[in-house]
């Protein structure tokens, strides 16, 4: 079963958005192993507060937003925007300029 | 395994943006060869859904999430060059947007994630294909067992950065044993979402699977 180009793009993209937008409410809360480690070893006393903690979307949060759902929601869409913007253009950017069919 | 500022001392992070940078350029270099207009956008969007599942912390143990790095997942879809830097930006969207990785633990954080786990995986990879058959089934075992190795090697990655610049004086030997024995927990999780995804872009689409050989593709409907 082979599916399009943009089919196969834009589905991919839906995931993503899926992912990140809604199923990402239901992700564990717990300390990632790093953070688990530095706590039970004993140095999670040397990490110091992001330069950025302030900032808006800080922890995949939307400031100012109660709802937790749409805050974190909303917060992974725009990180799936973000990342698409910036990947795509990136790799596009850099790569060969001539397609291969035409050589 | 984002690193936040402060668990390791400011001329070791600056030692390793200095070697990320190099690593970075030597990527780009080879990305340039290898991406064509075809498989470039799949490079961005594989950062896309790398930068998805990351939020999608799992639990592991009493207490401890994990969540896929995404490595192996990007170095079987678009190659070892496009995975690194489709890791770097990843990490750099997470760190300036979202506060989630230290801004000067970066490079430590590139280093592990975006350089370590990607070339490990891609070594295991490499190997395993040269001794499996050649089939999309044994791919994928070749997917799981590349990411199942690329978390630990991450891991060790830090404790290796832990042991040249702690700002702590715990027993490097000690975090060395809790980093691996944790992260091959949160490992077996990499490696089924990586297996799993690779799975289905091969059943969909093999032809844009980096490390599916496309001459196998025309043998088996031949066959």
């Amino acid at each position: 079963m082979k599916i399009s180009n943009r089919k196969f793009f834009a589905s991919a993209i839906l995931v993503s958005a899926l992912l990140a937008g809604g199923v990402s409410f239901y992700a564990s809360s717990s300390p990632d192993g790093l953070e688990k480690v530095a706590e039970d070893v004993g140095f999670i006393e040397t990490a110091k507060d992001h330069t950025l903690s302030d900032f808006t979307l800080a922890d995949y949060g939307v400031s100012g937003l109660e709802n937790a759902r749409l805050s974190v929601g909303l917060a992974g869409l725009i990180g799936v925007v973000a990342t698409a913007v910036i990947a795509v253009g990136f790799f596009t950017l850099i790569r060969k300029k001539a397609p291969i069919k035409n050589q | 395994m984002h690193i936040p500022d402060g668990f390791i001392d400011l001329p070791t992070s600056v030692a390793f943006v200095a070697a990320s940078t190099v690593a970075v350029a030597g990527a780009v270099k080879g990305a340039r060869k290898q991406l064509s207009e075809q498989s470039a956008p799949l490079a961005g969007l594989t950062a896309v859904f790398i930068f998805a599942v990351q939020m999608l912390n799992f639990p592991v143990a009493a207490g401890t999430s994990g969540h896929l790095i995404g490595a192996a997942l990007a170095m079987v879809l678009v190659g070892p060059y496009a995975a690194t830097l489709a890791l770097v930006v990843v990490l750099i969207i997470q760190a300036f947007l979202f506060a989630d990785g230290g801004l000067t633990a970066l490079g430590l954080s590139v280093f592990n994630m975006a350089v370590i786990s990607v070339w490990v995986s891609f070594a295991v990879f490499v190997v395993l294909k040269k001794i499996l058959p050649k089939s999309k089934t044994w791919v994928v075992v070749a997917t799981f067992i590349a990411a199942l190795v690329s978390v630990p090697a991450a891991a060790i990655g830090f404790v290796i950065q832990y042991a040249i610049g702690a700002n702590a004086t715990f027993s490097v030997t000690t975090v060395l044993n809790a980093m691996v024995g944790t992260h091959i927990l949160i490992g077996i999780g990499e490696a089924i979402i990586t297996a799993l995804t690779v799975s289905a872009v091969l059943a969909s689409r093999s032809d844009l699977v980096f490390g599916w050989d496309k001459k196998n593709s025309t043998l088996e409907i031949r066959a």
